[in-house]
């Protein structure tokens, strides 16, 4: 919406400069977004909130600057002469759709261009002028804020205006020329069996303004704001009068907006003023309001004295009347309890609160002052927040960069990254991508791929989000965290030749983020769901929970999109793993006496674990054993086919004594005994 | 005093502890060395030709060992001397004197070529900024909450004040879950809009005094481009209590503005529409980049449009309306509450001129906020 600060100051007698007016409309919340054009041309281009449909016109604005300056508001008051005081019959049928309907017809006019003065003021919102007829109904909505229309008067059939719902598939020609289908659910003006036009939206292409009209009838209604938008909306149309009545008009201008119209056009037109009619079927404005200026202090913080609180709301129309002492404020306080009469234009003010932003907004915002509450209370921490934070630190640590992916996936990424049933939206933003993502997966290869697209092909990247799954009737929201290992391991050095990532590189990772949880023993167990590579990959077990999978992403599907390098992948279910306890640190006695390492080279069969070979020996129950680790791994050369040689390190310290040799060869025999328990063998 | 003993057998465990044991007492010795006798002395006894222990391992290992196992036998010789000479010769080098000078010329690096780094993950500039945000807040004494993603029309909407078929329903177009046609309004199962519903769950949970701060991701149907996208992030923050003021609600904004964008930044506050806030403002901070000037290098300022000041959040005081859906006295409780974009502050934080850049995870776009 567009304001001529010229045409405001035919209504206000404003003494600041035109830039200055922007500054202060916009610190009363009635927003010039900026400013065009200069002198008398000037035009301020609005950006009004969708309450205040009351300032979107030139007479609204104008009783803002009356409160923002404390200067008088001129009344508008068309001239009109006597009219014939016949009554143009009007019959509203839908007393909660349509509150009033004042017409007056106007005889015997001539159809001509508008004056000059109009037509520039059309051309502040780029209305072109049209005749003097229709103009003057744009005129008075840029003046006023009322929507008007007006009817060729003999073209409309038994001159009579019944409003009512339209019947099921009736149709009308609307004034742009579009053939509109209709529903019991649209308001039609109609006359004798035919809409003529579309309550509150559009007239009728039909009975519109032509150069041959005599006679007209100008329509000057209220429409209930729902019906409007709801049809508006229906039929995909929006405007000038949609827009205003969609947000409440005003009820008790339809005569004033009427009148002026018909002042415009009597000056422009000639022809007399004939029959009139206000029929009014329901009065929709809100009664008086009780408002305790007390309530001011408590809400703003400021003390505004009661003269200032009513000198606003009486610039902005509002009607008081003292009632008493506030009985909620302190007796020292000067509050006063008042009745307060709402405005018939302010559809949006119902309440005290409304009244109290009301004098905030006049008083200045940046006039009250700046203070810091007192607070009682503490800061309560969420269960999920310190184990969130730790992972993420450790993740960005392991070297993963952190990213964010989009919420929704397509119904073959849904179904192959997740058996969850995936949630579908109503209104997707794009056919190929439906759904809510159930997996962090889909995302995640889609950022890999727009690295490899990019030329980047070492890659480290992780996600913390939340993935959807269940049915419409309940969504379930999951935390999840994803990340993924492809191409060279980044150690930058001109030393070293990097490697690439491989099974175990990722394993670790996923280890040492499982090791800031109280988790007893985590099970690896092969292989994980099928788009990981069958032989490359494990899910991760907690209990008998499964926490998440790791492994290759299946060759298959790097293939179908094109990667040309193995990508490592994992993803963790965070709420199953942060229903475990973060580790605590625990402080255990060290030992003054040495530890003594052993090494066992093994020859064993290709199909025995590693881990099936630690439990047995950790099974021995020896408690000087330390710690066993896998030192170095072969097969082929002298190892023969079907077996693998491995080199353990077995470390033995006691927290009594030093060690002797013959305390370590007894442990030695039992560690061999439990390997040739396996079929395995001490290599010779 | 190590001495090379004769081998039982030569089978590959035997030759290993063997290896080993000898390997310990090289180490040891050669540890051991402090000056130039010493050394001569340790050279002599393991590299002397006649008697020294490399001389003892070929005639008591090899030369004793049986035909097949001479192969294997020769080659382990063969290591061990290898490794008897490196430790012979640092012990030199560690020793040396006379060298020190040549010795460390030798082992000069170019200390201009790039250290060696170990990847450190990046922190996403998004999560980075609503971290900070949060920071802020939790200093004032405010706690997290979060809420779900997918919520009801009533917890989005209706509880926030925007009645069904209210225009301001069309400022944020919302996408909605399938299949919840047959539903009552207020059932109905959408992706929320705004991070607002979760002041809903917090006051539902709690009496006052309430003070949170709200991160989380958003959805609105908005075609993505440059400047939008469907999916953002929010930090929305609610306070609650006895006698909390508009004054607390700038005064509390005009804080976190000066911790979260400099202490120099000043605020200003102007009039807005939410149906959830009432009275609505909105805040704007002074122009970072031009100090508020709007003029920046005799140019216009492109950072605020050089209008000096940026629109940083969206606030109020509660509705009335809002306490009554959670059941708060309004005539005993006032508070406050505000939201702001995660992905605007760091758009204009970082100068970034393309939104989707934050959700494609481009590493080379990651990398810049190392
Ligand atoms: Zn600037």
């Amino acid at each position: 919406m567009r304001i001529s600060p010229n045409w405001l100051r035919e209504f206000v007698d404003i003494t600041v400069e035109d830039s200055r007016l922007a500054e202060d409309l916009t610190h009363a919340g009635i927003a010039v977004e900026s400013i065009v054009g200069s002198g008398e041309k000037t035009i301020f281009e609005m950006e009004i909130t969708t309450n205040r449909v009351d300032a979107m016109n030139h007479y609204g604005v104008a009783r803002e600057c009356s409160a923002i300056y404390d200067i008088n508001l001129k009344p508008i008051t068309p001239k009109l002469a006597q009219g014939n005081t016949q009554q143009f019959p009007v019959e509203i049928r839908e007393p909660e759709l349509c509150g009033r309907y004042t017409a007056r017809a106007i005889r015997d006019i001539r159809i001509e261009k508008s004056p000059r003065y109009i037509a520039e003021r059309l051309l502040i919102e780029d209305h072109h002028a049209i005749n003097n007829v229709a103009d003057a109904t744009n005129y008075t909505l840029m003046e006023l804020g009322h929507p008007t229309h007006a009817f060729d008067l003999d073209r409309l059939e038994g001159g009579k205006i019944v409003v009512r719902r339209a019947k099921a598939g009736e149709k009308l020609k609307t004034l742009d020329g579009v053939q509109r289908e209709l529903t019991p659910d649209d308001l039609v003006i109609a006359a004798a069996a035919r809409p003529v036009g579309l309550a509150g939206i559009m007239g009728g292409y039909d009975t519109m303004i032509t150069a041959d009209t005599h006679n007209v009838l100008i329509e000057s209604a209220w429409f209930d704001p729902a019906t409007v938008r709801r049809t508006a909306r229906r039929l995909g149309m929006h405007t000038d009068a949609s827009h205003r009545f969609e947000r409440g008009a005003d009820w008790a201008a339809t005569t004033l907006a009427c009148d002026r119209v018909a002042e415009l056009v009597l000056a422009t037109g000639g022809g007399k003023l004939a029959e009139y009619q206000d029929c009014i079927a329901r009065n929709p404005t809100h009664g008086p309001i009780q408002f305790d200026s007390g309530e001011v202090r408590r809400i703003l913080g400021l003390d505004i004295p009661d003269s200032e609180v009513s000198r606003i709301l009486r610039r902005l129309g509002f009607g008081l009347e003292r009632k008493g002492r506030s009985t909620s404020s302190p007796p020292s306080s000067s509050a006063e309890v008042y009745k307060v009469e709402i405005p018939t234009w302010r559809t949006d003010v119902e309440r005290e609160i409304d009244l109290i932003e009301e004098v905030a907004r006049i008083h200045g915002f940046n006039n009250f002052a700046n203070t810091l509450p007192s607070f009682s209370g503490a800061v309560v921490e969420q269960p999920h927040e310190r184990p969130q934070q730790k992972l993420r630190a450790r993740l960005l640590a392991l070297g993963y960069d952190e990213a964010i992916s989009p919420t929704f996936i397509s119904n073959s990424d849904s179904q192959r990254f997740s058996s969850a049933q995936a949630i579908a939206l109503e209104n997707p933003l794009s056919d190929e991508t439906p759904l809510m993502r159930n997996s962090l997966l889909p995302g995640m290869l889609d950022m890999i791929a727009c690295n490899f697209n990019r030329g980047t092909s070492d890659i480290r990247l992780f996600e913390l989000g939340n993935v959807f799954d269940g049915t419409t009737q309940e969504v379930n929201q999951h935390r999840h965290a994803c990340f993924s290992a492809t191409g060279l391991l980044d150690v930058f050095s001109v030393m070293q030749t990097p490697r690439s990532s491989d099974f175990f590189d990722v394993k670790g990772d996923a280890e040492n983020l499982l090791a800031l949880f109280a988790i007893e023993s985590v099970d690896f167990v092969a292989p994980a769901s099928n788009y990981f590579h069958p032989g490359r990959s494990a899910k991760i077990s907690v209990g008998r929970n499964v926490v998440g999978e790791l492994g290759q992403l299946h060759p298959d599907i790097a293939a179908e999109r094109k990667f040309k390098q193995d990508v490592w992948l994992a993803w963790l279910d965070l709420d199953r793993l942060y229903s475990v306890p973060l580790r605590e640190p625990r402080y255990e006695r060290l030992s003054r006496y040495p530890s003594i390492e052993r090494d066992f080279s093994l020859l064993l069969d290709a199909g025995m674990s590693y881990e099936r070979l630690r439990q047995a020996i950790a099974a021995l129950g020896i408690p000087e054993l330390r710690s066993i680790e896998a030192h170095e791994l072969f097969r082929g050369g002298a190892v023969p086919e079907g077996k693998y040689s491995l080199l353990l390190r077995l470390t033995f310290q006691s927290w009594e004594r030093t060690l002797r040799d013959d305390d370590v060869a007894g442990w030695s025999q039992q560690v061999i005994a439990a390997v040739n328990s396996l079929g395995g063998s001490l290599r010779v | 005093m190590y001495s090379v003993s004769k081998l039982a057998d030569f089978s590959p465990a035997a030759l290993d502890s063997a290896a080993r044991e000898l390997k310990s007492a090289l180490e040891d010795e050669a540890a051991a060395v402090s000056g130039e006798g010493e050394w001569k002395a340790l050279r002599d006894r393991w590299m002397a030709r006649k008697n020294g222990i490399l001389t003892q391992l070929n005639d008591q290992w090899l030369k004793a060992a049986p035909a097949p196992a001479k192969r294997d036998v020769g080659q382990r010789v063969n290591e061990l001397k290898k490794l008897v000479e490196e430790h012979i010769d640092s012990a030199s080098a560690r020793i040396s004197t006379s060298g020190t000078a040549s010795r460390l010329e030798q082992e000069r690096v170019d200390v201009t070529l790039p250290g060696t780094r170990r990847k450190i993950g990046i922190e996403h500039p998004l999560v980075r900024t609503m971290n900070e945000i949060i920071a802020v807040f939790k200093a004032m004494g405010y706690s997290v909450a979060e809420g779900p993603e997918v919520e009801t029309d009533y917890y989005n909407f209706e509880s926030l004040n925007f009645p069904p078929n209210h225009p301001a329903r069309d400022t944020q177009d919302t996408l909605i879950i399938s299949g919840q046609q047959g539903k009552p309004l207020r059932e109905r199962l959408l992706l929320r809009t705004h991070t607002s519903p979760v002041q809903i769950r917090t006051m539902e949970k709690q009496p006052p005094p309430v003070r949170v701060v709200v991160p989380g991701r958003v959805h609105r149907a908005d075609t993505a481009d440059a400047t939008h996208s469907p999916i953002f992030h929010q930090v929305e923050g609610l306070a609650v209590d006895s006698n909390i003021t508009f004054c607390d609600l700038k005064g509390t904004l005009d804080q976190a503005a000066k911790a979260m964008f400099g202490s120099s930044v000043r605020t200003r506050f102007y009039p807005s529409f939410f149906p959830f806030t009432e009275p609505s403002a909105d805040m704007q901070i002074s122009c970072f980049k031009c100090g508020g000037s709007g003029r920046l290098d005799g140019a216009k300022c492109g950072m605020c449009k050089a209008s000096g000041w940026i629109e940083i959040l969206g606030s109020g005081m509660v509705d009335p309306n809002v306490y009554g859906f959670v059941g708060y006295d309004a005539k005993k409780y006032s508070g406050f509450a505000f939201g702001m974009g995660v992905e605007r502050i760091a758009i204009l934080k970082y100068g970034i001129d393309d939104i989707q850049l934050f959700y494609q995870g481009d590493v080379r776009f990651l990398e810049q906020f190392a």
